[in-house]
């Protein structure tokens, strides 16, 4: 795989100025870098803890659904 | 897709293994008949339809629920579900036993362990549940006849409940799934316990015109002497979908559970079902699910401003009528004219006329549904 494939791009997002400065403060002694290094870190955590959530409230698993599907083919309840 | 009540739909069925061992030890276990109505009960709560209930209702939440219309853990649910039990049927049974559930030929029907043995006020149970002690209230007249104590626990389905309308009996991982596969994002849920006439026709349409599909969910079950027999009602929906309806945005299915008649706390009841079975929206009309005079034309539309955060959401209808100036159904939010230019679909009239064997106006009844109710040489529970 080239270099080129492992870049990563980067978009801006704005937060208002009072929170960035509260993450600063948030941020020392942490090892973060930068307030976006910090921001995408807690982003992500928040979004695999949402992601998680949903998982766990998937009441049926993918052979449960197709066979859920086979029923309703056969009820002619879809085609 | 809405969550389920409680945020997960109950699966109370039993691996195959798990269900050969329990039932080859039948012989172990203390046996308990229950009755049909009880049945669907156990079908129910192991499909789902009533999550995140799990069994019977051990005393705490029997208590919360008769007192706040909350479960324990301060999920909203209207009324008890329970099981009565004789102090003969007692005897041999203790806290923290197995049982086995059977129906009246000893058909093993779901294993229960057993939480809780209580003793309970019948009147505040009825009374509670049915705001009303008279004894022609056909739920009070249930209650005030169940057995001395009520046991509690969780259940697990050993056998299939087989319905009448299998084709018509989804559950609610059934129905979740179809929703998906149709690309329905939002959902309305018709509950109806009759033979639909053109103002049932005009709410779900008015409803359905808004969302991407509608859920009509006849009660199948025990009902009182005069209503419309459960066969009745599916066929006229055939009839009137086949017709009437675009198919890719109508699912008819069944909902096997009695008619409690509890008007306003049943509204939520029927509500909480077609959330699990995966509904946003659930029409509530005049006086859902009540009997007689005993609760108001709309106690069931403002009961829901007490549970805001139940989930689902009610489509609040009030009485309708084919109104001859306006050439068109209306109800009275929407109609200036007068009682007189107002022709109601009144259920009893409808009846009267069906039952002389003759076809109501097609104003009022399509045809095709009439010429279905037609057939049937007695329509009605006797």
């Amino acid at each position: 795989m080239s270099e080129e494939e492992h870049k990563v791009e980067y978009t801006t997002v704005s937060i208002p100025k009072i929170l960035a400065d509260k993450i600063k403060e948030r941020m020392k002694g942490t090892g973060f870098s930068s307030v976006s290094s910090y921001v995408t870190y807690v982003l992500r955590q928040v979004l695999s803890s949402i992601e998680e959530e949903e998982r766990s409230k998937q009441a049926f698993t993918k052979e449960e659904e197709e066979k859920v599907k086979q029923r309703l083919r056969d009820l002619g309840y879809i085609d | 897709m809405i969550e389920p009540h409680g945020g997960k739909l109950i699966n109370k069925l039993l691996s195959k293994a798990e269900k050969k061992k329990i039932l080859g030890e039948l012989n172990n276990f203390e046996r308990i008949a229950v009755k049909s109505e009880t049945i669907k009960v156990i079908k129910n709560i192991s499909h789902g339809v009533f999550s995140p209930l799990e069994g019977f209702m051990n005393e705490n939440d029997y208590n919360y629920v008769l007192d706040t219309m909350y479960l324990e853990n301060n999920i909203a649910w209207p009324f008890p579900i329970t099981l009565d039990i004789s102090s003969e049927e007692i005897k041999n049974i203790k806290t923290d036993d197995q049982i086995i559930l059977e129906n009246n030929n000893h058909e093993p029907i779901a294993l229960m362990n057993v939480e809780t043995i209580y003793s309970y006020d019948k009147k505040k149970y009825a009374k509670r549940t049915y705001e009303t002690l008279d004894h022609n209230h056909p739920g009070v007249y249930n209650v005030l006849n169940y057995k001395e104590k009520l046991i509690g626990g969780e259940i697990y389905l050993l056998n299939e409940l087989k319905s009448n309308f299998p084709n018509f009996d989804l559950k609610p991982i059934e129905t979740r799934v179809l929703f998906k596969e149709k690309g329905w994002d939002k959902i309305v849920a018709f509950q109806t316990r009759n033979p639909p006439h053109l103002g049932h026709e005009y709410v779900q349409k008015a409803g359905l015109t808004y969302v991407d599909g509608i859920f009509i969910n006849p009660v199948i079950g025990k009902k009182k002497v005069g209503d419309f027999l459960d066969e009745v009602i599916i066929e006229a929906y055939k009839a009137l979908i086949q017709e009437y309806y675009p198919r890719n945005r109508v699912v008819l299915s069944t909902f096997e559970t009695e008619m409690r008649y509890a008007g306003p706390k049943e509204a939520i009841f029927h509500a909480i079902a077609r959330k699990n079975f995966g509904c946003d929206y659930i029409i509530i009309g005049r006086d859902h699910a009540g009997i007689g005079n005993y609760y108001g034309p709309y106690d069931a539309h403002d009961i829901f401003d007490k549970f805001p955060d139940l989930g689902i959401e009610p489509l609040k209808f009030r009485s309708f009528s084919k109104c001859s100036k306006c050439n068109a159904i209306v109800n009275d939010k929407i109609c200036p004219h007068p009682n007189e230019k107002q022709n109601y679909f009144a259920g009893r009239e409808i009846r009267a006329t069906l039952k002389a064997g003759i076809a109501p106006d097609k104003e009022v009844m399509r045809p095709e549904v009439a010429e279905v109710i037609l057939r049937y040489e007695n329509p009605f529970v006797v």
